[in-house]
């Protein structure tokens, strides 16, 4: 130990002085970014419960129904927040679901490839948009916002035109049949934990279908990759080096180049990170439609930054967690599928939605002022 | 073997036609403070950068502990011990004292390809660091941003110090500090030189400068007015050599005009 304490002599005095203000627990619980969409989450849960308790939106075939859909946003809303939160955004995350489709159902239905290489090419050819997203936002320093605009009109027109070339028609049906022994389709095709539905069926505890099945067949593939990419990412975030890394390149660009983070290789890897989640998403929609379209994935990549932001993601980077984007993906699902169940015209969903991002923003805008507020 | 710790001499840098720094040298001892004093655009930026591996000097040489060394990159500056500390700090406000302490650097655990940011071990040094210099961060998971400007450039500085600076290089550390805060900074200082570091404090601020420096280096236009210690040379003496004595004395003449003429009037 170099620098043993040497007492200085207003060290006291000083102390006191400089001392950081006492905290409440009250504050410490504030300034989680997730806390904001953790509230929302409950708050929108006692609300459906209330208005639409008894409609069958609780019901277990009900509330499989909306985690699927919140599930869904909530795959490329994680991603989108680890990006935000790296500084930067992506726009073209609707566009590249629909481009990973027919990366998929092209291949697989008119060149004759098997399923699982149509998948595997997809994901190649994800990591190589997110690349190219990554290189050309680090290497010429503009905005991503604009970079990624481009890459949401560029992927999409691809989509239309390539399909229209190959198929003459903008979907390509025929999936379905594929999925059955494929060795790869399965990890976004499979309901699991069938048995427990199953069983729960023969005891009467859930609704069942005239024939006796369970309507509720198993957990949707996308709530297991859902639960397992919140998890993984907030791994990533808390507990890596990689993650540090995250927080630094979205706070302080320059500081963090200064002290030795390699700022453009994490940013181009966040996003590979949204192309390929938007893959993983493109896949599970696919599979389970037994078709591809090109329209698919429209607005998603707009839905996917509202989730985020209303999951405690600061706009400027460097702030958010991907447990707040989950949240934010949940409230989301919860409402669009909820809004179904109660007498609400479902036009108002968008002015939630709308509503929603706004408190968000103006709560975070507070938060940020606080957590960064000197003495 | 020379008493010096790192020596810089006659170094030089052009940007094109423009001549930044010429002839610039400057020698220290472990232990010792020497203040680079210098108005704007006295070069003091173009030589802290040289000195910390970011420009590469036209000419001269630098010679760390009696070896010759050349910088091709910041890296190479750290990696011999010149920790620089510059004046954004090169922190952030969002994250914690911890994850700021560390940014960069994080110790990890763990097997290969699973490592993980060693939080706690990472938490107690940052907490440990900072205590050492009178700084209680309690929560060393609160955000950097809730700390004073004293504080974190306390933080920066003690980081620096922990990876390893054995020659210490501070750009304009109390330049946007109070007098309360820029005195509990210019402590920290005094202590690190104290335990055997070499300090270049960089600033303009005599009054700053001269109670906690052992010499003086005064740059103008680019050329060093000369190395003083500090029995050789009056606060005075300094400030006027800082602005370029003739023109402050030239500005005293004409004011002294003006007043007579006032009078007579």
């Amino acid at each position: 130990m170099s620098l043993k304490s040497k007492s200085i002599s207003s060290k006291s005095s000083l102390n006191k002085d400089e001392r950081l203000k006492k905290i409440s627990p009250l504050r410490v619980l504030l300034n989680r970014p997730e806390l904001g969409a953790l509230g929302g989450s409950i708050l929108v849960f006692i609300f459906f419960g209330i208005v639409a308790g008894d409609t069958g939106m609780f019901s277990a075939y009900g509330m499989l129904n909306f985690l699927d859909v919140s599930a869904n946003l909530g795959i490329i809303a994680i991603a989108a927040a680890m990006l935000m939160i790296g500084g930067e955004f992506d726009l073209s995350i609707g566009s590249m679901i629909g481009f990973a489709g027919i990366c998929i159902a092209i291949p697989a239905i008119y060149w004759g490839w098997p399923l699982w290489m149509s998948i595997v090419f997809a994901f190649a050819m994800a990591v190589l948009v997110g690349y190219f997203n990554g290189i050309m936002v680090v290497k010429t320093g503009l905005p991503s916002f604009i970079v990624t605009l481009a890459m949401l009109f560029i992927l999409r027109g691809l989509t239309l035109a390539i399909t229209r070339l190959i198929t003459g028609r903008t979907q390509v049906p025929g999936l379905r049949v594929l999925i059955e022994d494929d060795p790869l389709a399965w990890l976004f095709a499979t309901d699991t934990f069938k048995w427990l539905f199953t069983w729960l069926g023969s005891l009467k505890l859930i609704e069942l279908r005239t024939d006796g099945t369970p309507l509720a067949t198993g957990i949707p593939p996308s709530v297991i990759w859902f639960i397992a990419l919140t998890l993984f990412a907030t791994w990533i975030l808390m507990k890596t080096r990689y993650g540090n890394w995250i927080f630094a390149s979205g706070g302080d660009k320059v500081g963090a180049t200064n002290v030795g983070v390699p700022v453009g290789r994490v940013k181009i890897s966040l996003f590979i990170g949204t192309a390929v989640a938007s893959t993983i998403f493109a896949c599970i929609q696919v599979l389970d439609a037994g078709s591809a379209d090109t329209m698919r994935g429209t607005l998603k990549e707009l839905e996917a930054i509202a989730a985020a932001v209303v999951g405690g993601c600061l706009l400027t980077g460097g702030y958010g967690s991907a447990i707040g984007a989950a949240f934010g993906a949940i409230i989301f699902g919860t409402v669009s599928m909820g809004i179904f169940y109660t007498d609400v015209d479902t036009d108002w969903f968008k002015v939630f939605l709308g509503a929603m991002m706004l408190i968000a923003v103006v709560f975070n805008n507070y938060i940020r002022k606080k957590v960064t507020e000197s003495k | 073997m020379s008493d010096y710790l790192v020596q810089f001499n006659n170094i030089s840098k052009f940007f094109g036609k423009v001549i930044a720094l010429k002839d610039v040298t400057m020698r220290l001892k472990k232990g010792e403070i020497m203040c680079l004093l210098g108005d704007n655009g006295a070069g003091k930026s173009t030589l802290i950068k040289t000195l910390a591996g970011v420009h590469k000097p036209d000419e001269g040489e630098i010679i760390f502990e009696d070896n010759k060394i050349i910088f091709d990159s910041p890296k190479d500056a750290l990696d011999i011990g010149i920790g620089t500390v510059y004046q954004d700090l090169a922190l952030v406000p969002l994250m914690s004292v911890t994850r700021n302490f560390f940014m960069g650097r994080e110790p990890q655990k763990g097997i290969p390809f699973l490592k993980t940011f060693d939080v706690e071990k990472a938490n107690q040094i940052a907490a440990d660091r900072m205590g050492q210099i009178g700084i209680d961060v309690r929560d060393p998971s609160q955000a950097v941003g809730t700390m004073s400007g004293g504080e974190r450039q306390c933080l920066a500085i003690s980081r620096a110090i922990y990876f390893g600076a054995k020659v210490l290089v501070l750009d304009e550390p109390t330049s946007a500090l109070g007098v309360h805060q820029a005195s509990m900074v210019l402590k920290y200082i005094v202590k690190a030189a104290s335990e055997g570091l070499a300090v270049i404090l960089i600033t303009h601020n005599v009054h700053h400068a001269y109670p906690v420096g052992n010499s003086f280096t005064v740059l103008n236009r680019g050329k060093s007015m000369g190395t003083f210690q500090k029995k050789d040379i009056s606060r005075e003496k300094l400030l006027s050599m800082m602005a370029g004595g003739e023109e402050l004395d030239k500005l005293e003449v004409e004011l002294q005009e003006m007043d007579r003429i006032h009078n007579k009037n």
